[in-house]
């Protein structure tokens, strides 16, 4: 198998984007917010949707780290972990960009 | 019903019958729509704003070839102003210059590809098309340099599923970020070909072992989603994600269906988009009722741990081999008739000698005897 590309794995200094697949908008039906991919429909909680909307391809995950501990007064090296493991799952589903 | 009426989150659109290809595995049904029985554009255009109202978020366009449609621009714009998100599934074949990049431009957000082979002659035999494959290539390079993502979508039957690496192989090369390797699912013109279609355990059983080695092997790079086949299968799918659970389909003429083969249920009367709003439809459909939720279940289901797993299955699939649209999918291992899943493969193998593809083609207005439509 001959891929264009190869697996990319999260650093401190990637710049996580949502890919042009891929895109979170509010449904005012089911008043939350929806994450639309190609073929399914995914529900994130508040805290992956913290993460997501700051995927904006110019915050790094460093960045993205800092500002979730400081909003959610939270140790940082937990967040560290919690949001390192999120964006290596999504991105593993090329749901994210790194 | 034992719980609430949800909105539906998907809607396929079957824009048109017409298509260049005559897959005999089909999975429009054996009577198929002429031209003059679509809906006009200002009819579909009403029935996208009538389902983003009720809460639908994707659209698949999709046929036929729903690239035949004039429209079809216009339909993707709306739906895109409408926020929802479109999915076009073609066969990438005859799609005039400049066509996919007015799609792109109007806002589509995926595009998604058949192949009917991974080699070009496999391609043109199935979809009985002289240089499908060629076009079908062309169509993914044009999809991929207008900046859309795309989706292989390889349909796997027996005279195709040794193919599946190098399926996998040309969803790589062509940049392809997601691959659908389905087995057929026999309804439609599926069933109407089955013996000629149904391929056997042992390579079904290779096809799950390289599927499985690929997915991890190219996590990250490709998702590959496998549509497993529900002959060889010990639990039914959820079909359609349950039946009127969170997605519809329409036909051309704008009939609403639970799926693509509920109209082979005869006990159902399916409205038309037009007689009645959508959201009525949805609500109130006598057909869209009959087997929603889990209140409709005998036993098996009705006691059973996955009843809200796969929802009963598929109701077409007990009509078509139990005789009864309301038993359990023949395909569960707790179905009585299960054990008839594995005869039919085994007599399907029996009466198709190798090299036999004497397919009923995919026709619209074809004669039911079938016998003036066979390959020669």
């Amino acid at each position: 198998m001959t891929a264009l590309c190869e697996r990319a794995i999260v650093s401190l200094r990637s710049a996580p984007s949502l890919p042009r697949h891929v895109r979170i908008q509010y449904d005012p039906v089911r008043l939350a917010f929806a994450v639309l991919s190609p073929e399914k429909v995914f529900w994130p909680n508040d805290i992956s949707l913290d993460i997501l909307r700051r995927c904006d391809g110019q915050s790094t995950v460093e960045r993205i780290i800092a500002d979730l501990a400081a909003d959610y007064d939270a140790d940082p090296q937990d967040v560290a972990d919690d949001v390192v493991a999120f964006l290596q799952e999504w991105s593993d589903k090329l749901l994210v960009k790194l | 019903m034992s719980e609430a009426l949800l909105p539906p989150i998907g809607m396929l659109a079957e824009l048109t019958h017409r298509c260049p290809l005559r897959c005999p595995y089909c999975s429009n049904p054996l009577e198929l729509l002429k031209a003059n029985r679509e809906l006009d554009t200002q009819t579909w255009l009403d029935l996208f704003s009538q389902a983003a109202d009720l809460g639908v978020l994707q659209v698949h366009l999709s046929g036929g070839e729903p690239t035949l449609r004039r429209d079809l621009e216009q339909l993707i714009a709306a739906c895109s102003a409408l926020g929802v998100y479109t999915n076009l599934i073609t066969a990438g074949v005859g799609i005039a210059e400049g066509r996919i990049e007015a799609f792109a431009e109007a806002g589509l957000d995926h595009l998604q590809l058949s192949f009917q082979g991974a080699r070009p002659a496999t391609t043109d035999r199935i979809g009985n098309h002289q240089g499908s494959h060629e076009k079908k290539l062309e169509t993914a390079h044009r999809a991929r340099a207008a900046g859309l993502p795309l989706t292989i979508n390889a349909p796997v039957h027996r005279h195709n599923i040794e193919e599946v690496p190098e399926f996998i192989d040309l969803a790589l090369s062509l940049d392809a970020e997601r691959l659908e390797i389905a087995n057929v699912q026999y309804s439609g013109w599926a069933l109407a070909n089955r013996d000629l279609l149904m391929p056997d355990r042992a390579a079904v059983d290779r096809q799950a072992d390289i599927v499985a080695a690929a997915q991890e092997q190219l996590a990250g790079i490709m998702n590959i989603d496998f549509v497993t086949p529900d002959y060889f299968a010990i639990y039914p799918k959820p079909c359609m994600g349950g039946w009127a659970r969170d997605a519809f389909m329409v036909t051309p003429d704008g009939t609403v269906l639970p799926c693509h083969a509920a109209q082979t249920i005869p006990s159902l009367r399916f409205e038309r988009f037009g007689d009645r709003s959508l959201a009525e439809i949805w609500t109130d459909s006598p057909a869209f009722n009959a087997f929603r939720g889990t209140e409709w279940m005998r036993e098996p289901c009705r006691s059973c741990e996955r009843r809200e797993v796969d929802w009963g299955g598929c109701r077409c699939q007990a009509l078509a081999i139990v005789g009864d649209a309301a038993a359990t999918d023949p395909a569960c291992i707790k179905s009585t008739a299960h054990a008839r899943m594995a005869t039919l493969v085994d007599e399907t193998r029996r009466s198709n000698t190798a090299g036999d593809d004497a397919f009923m083609y995919r026709r619209i207005g074809r004669n039911f005897d079938g016998g003036n439509n066979r390959r020669r």
